[in-house]
């Protein structure tokens, strides 16, 4: 019996290996692999190689119409010793840090108080949106206006009112510049901070807070105890989108003051634009722009690991 | 997009119509012979895309589109116009230029052609064409777009800036003419402050007003952001005398101009505020065809530029070329656009309708009716003529068109100007920026 078991059977076909190509069709690896593939391309095409593309052109002497050859570090050399380099660097940092916090005081005001009962409340909250809904060059035509040397209307009212003899140099002292543009960036981004944090705090169980209120917890106890940390996941999301918003923030600008007086608007941002599409040097303004990535990753590591050490990131409860 | 088909052409009639002059069958008939006797036959089904700077003067605009009209109709080539603020033509440009499609003709400012020579159409029959029949270019509109023998684009214009002040202010501040040099120039802007009818000028990043009048301040002293060979030298004593002049001037300026764009000296002067100006003619255009400014209008006059301890003018005034790119599927057809564009029967009327706004690049348009037309007009009849090219003494092409869009100069005059740095330092910066743009 055995040995008759033991026999090959007639008629059926040997058992071939398993090639590679059999393997990756029967892999359930694979198979999410070919699913991941076109996503992965996209990723690679419009994200991916565009960064490659202005790393490589950074390291070249191109200019419009002709792709450059190879410079090295030429262009960062130049840049390290650039005056207006190292001023558009501190601009963008006192733009981003100055605008970024108060648009976050701001917002987050904004949304305590809309998240209270109060009278036309729905109405309210369409008001906060408005400065988000007008487009960012309108709104930078209209600042502008408003802080024209001559026919500022600020000016004019506080002459009207005796205040000032004088027109203000809104958009032509260095000072007054600066704060003008932080001004318009502030108002342009407020709607986005309270509206976001306005969501988190309506995910905030009511019965936490009668519960609080219950203990005796004041009202200030009730927003550190129980708020805050609630709310810390979106204030992460929205810091790091408003810093990265305003990090990288052009069109106020350029429309407001293209980079002036003498320089002292310039963002990184905009000292890109004119180094490399006005002024035609594409290697230089390539530079400049990959200049901003390290501010920028910094600016997402402080967010990202700094606001968000908690245990639910990782999918476990808080301590 | 302004787009012509015969449809719209036809329905354009009224519009048309309405032009009168500008637009009349005379335009019409001497287009369709012109285009029978063309040295540049355009291809069959020819159809050409044509970005150009957005007027400033409305008439001009319609002349333009008359002549884009004619042009279709006479060669049954399709056109697509379409026009963009001065400041993103060049980008645009740039964009088609690095992609290699998109546009045909691009009209823009002086820079442009060689900012990417590779990329533009040699144009050498077409300059010579016109420069022969029409009495030859003027010098800078020539150097501007040459480079070698070759021609980039097209002179097709200069817009012409000059002196814009009212006569009453003057008058009272004591002088019967206006200033022919640069020490008078500086005793008027004085009087003015004193009178409280200040002069102003644009210190802030005004492509056109900015970089016109401060190059005309750093020339007429003598001195050059660099030589003949491309050196850098503009650590010279003949800048510290410009910069020294041209802080006191600015002293005597009504407050702002380090935030003015190009825009802001028309509105102030328009509005009462400003009384002397550096600009193109626009702000006496505007005037007159406001009913309600017409004591404004009277009194409103122009002047040449003064001239610097030199002793000869030194003056940026912007050429404005049209090139075509070498990509173009059409390029008669674009040679031959380019050209009917400089024909007398075209061109006199555009410049009538420009209204001294665009200077003519032909020596033979000197006599032309709009000089002639209203005698305020006059002086910019001789903005190309005076005028020295975007690299002053230096090379045209990439580095001193980068210089020119960098506001290398303007820059170096605010920064000591609004007090920022002093002379040395002002200097110091713009010579470390030279060196960048020309290494």
């Amino acid at each position: 019996m055995a040995d008759i078991a033991l026999e090959p059977r007639t008629g059926r076909r040997p058992i071939r290996e398993a090639t590679t190509w059999d393997q990756i069709r029967a892999n359930r690896n694979w198979l999410g692999f070919w699913f991941m593939l076109p996503a992965m391309a996209f990723l690679i095409l419009f994200l991916a190689y565009p960064l490659g593309l202005g790393v490589w052109i950074s390291f070249t002497d191109a200019r419009i119409g002709r792709p450059g050859v190879f410079i090295g570090m030429e262009n960062y050399e130049w840049l390290w010793g650039d005056s207006i380099f190292w001023l558009s660097v501190f601009n963008t940092l006192l733009y981003t840090t100055v605008a970024s916090a108060i648009k976050f005081a701001i917002g987050l005001y904004l949304a305590l108080l809309l998240n209270e009962n109060m009278p036309f409340k729905a109405m309210l909250r369409a008001l906060v949106l408005i400065p988000f809904i007008v487009p960012t060059v309108l709104s930078a035509l209209a600042f502008w206006w408003i802080f024209d040397s001559q026919f500022s209307i600020i000016s004019w009212s506080l002459k009207q009112m005796g205040l000032i003899t004088d027109n203000i140099n809104f958009l032509g002292d260095v000072a007054w510049a600066r704060a003008c543009v932080i001004f318009a960036n502030i108002w342009r981004g407020v709607p986005f901070v309270a509206i976001t944090l306005l969501a988190g705090l309506q995910t905030v169980s009511p019965s936490l807070y009668e519960a609080a209120t219950l203990d005796g917890a004041t009202s200030w106890q009730r927003f550190r105890f129980i708020t805050y940390p609630l709310l810390t996941p979106i204030i992460a999301v929205v810091m790091t989108f408003s810093v990265l918003f305003t990090f990288t923030d052009f069109q106020l600008i350029w429309a407001m003051t293209r980079g002036g007086p003498v320089n002292a608007t310039h963002l990184m941002a905009t000292l890109s634009y004119q180094r490399a599409i006005i002024g035609g040097v594409l290697g230089e303004g390539a530079a400049i722009s990959n200049a901003m990535i390290p501010f920028l990753l910094a600016a997402i590591m402080i967010s990202w690991f700094g606001l968000q050490r908690r245990k639910w990131q990782q999918g476990e409860s808080n301590d | 997009m302004q787009e012509f088909t015969r449809r719209t052409l036809l329905q354009g009639g009224t519009a048309l119509a309405a032009a009168g002059a500008l637009t009349g069958p005379a335009l019409l008939d001497f287009a369709k012979a012109w285009a029978q006797a063309s040295p540049w036959k355009p291809e069959k089904g020819a159809k050409l895309t044509v970005m150009r700077w957005k007027r400033f003067v409305p008439a001009e605009d319609d002349a333009f589109n008359a002549m884009v009209a004619a042009f279709k109709a006479a060669t049954g080539t399709e056109m697509n116009v379409f026009s963009e603020s001065f400041e993103d033509v060049q980008p645009k440009a740039s964009v088609a230029a690095n992609t290699g499609q998109g546009l045909d003709l691009a009209w823009g400012l002086h820079t442009l052609p060689q900012l990417f020579p590779t990329k533009v159409l040699k144009m050498n029959d077409v300059a010579d064409y016109l420069g022969k029949k029409y009495g030859g270019w003027t010098d800078a509109a020539a150097v501007t777009c040459k480079q070698g023998n070759d021609w980039l684009g097209i002179p097709v214009a200069t817009i012409g800036g000059y002196m814009t002040y009212r006569k009453s202010a003057m008058e009272k501040a004591g002088f019967k003419e206006f200033p022919k040099d640069f020490p008078g120039f500086l005793e008027l802007c004085k009087a003015l402050k004193k009178n409280n009818t200040p002069a102003g000028m644009a210190l802030g990043h005004a492509s056109g007003d900015a970089n016109g009048w401060l190059h005309w301040m750093l020339w007429g002293h003598g001195a050059y952001t660099v030589d003949k060979n491309d050196k850098v030298i503009i650590n010279s004593p003949e800048t510290v005398k410009a910069l020294e002049y041209t802080k006191a001037l600015s002293d005597t300026f009504i407050p702002g101009t380090a935030s003015w764009n190009d825009g802001s000296n028309n509105k102030a002067f328009l509005s009462g505020e400003l009384y002397c100006t550096a600009n193109g003619i626009s702000i006496y255009v505007a005037a007159k065809d406001d009913p309600t400014k017409k004591e404004l209008t009277e009194d409103t006059y122009h002047a040449l530029y003064p001239v610097g301890p030199i002793g000869k003018p030194t003056e940026l005034q912007l050429t404005v070329p049209i090139l075509a790119f070498n990509f173009t599927k059409y390029p008669n057809a674009a040679k031959a656009f380019v050209a009917f564009m400089l024909e007398k029967e075209s061109y006199d009327k555009w410049l009538s309708g420009a209204r001294g706004y665009l200077t003519h690049t032909l020596n033979a348009y000197d006599n032309s009716p709009v000089w002639t037309a209203d005698p305020k007009n006059q002086v910019f009849s001789q903005a190309s003529k005076r005028s020295l090219p975007a690299s002053g003494i230096g090379t045209p092409g990439e580095k001193a068109a980068t210089a020119i869009a960098d506001f290398l100069v303007v820059d170096m005059f605010a920064n000591y100007c609004t007090g920022r740095e002093t002379a040395k330092g002002a200097i110091a910066i713009a010579e470390r920026q030279l060196k960048r743009i020309y290494r």
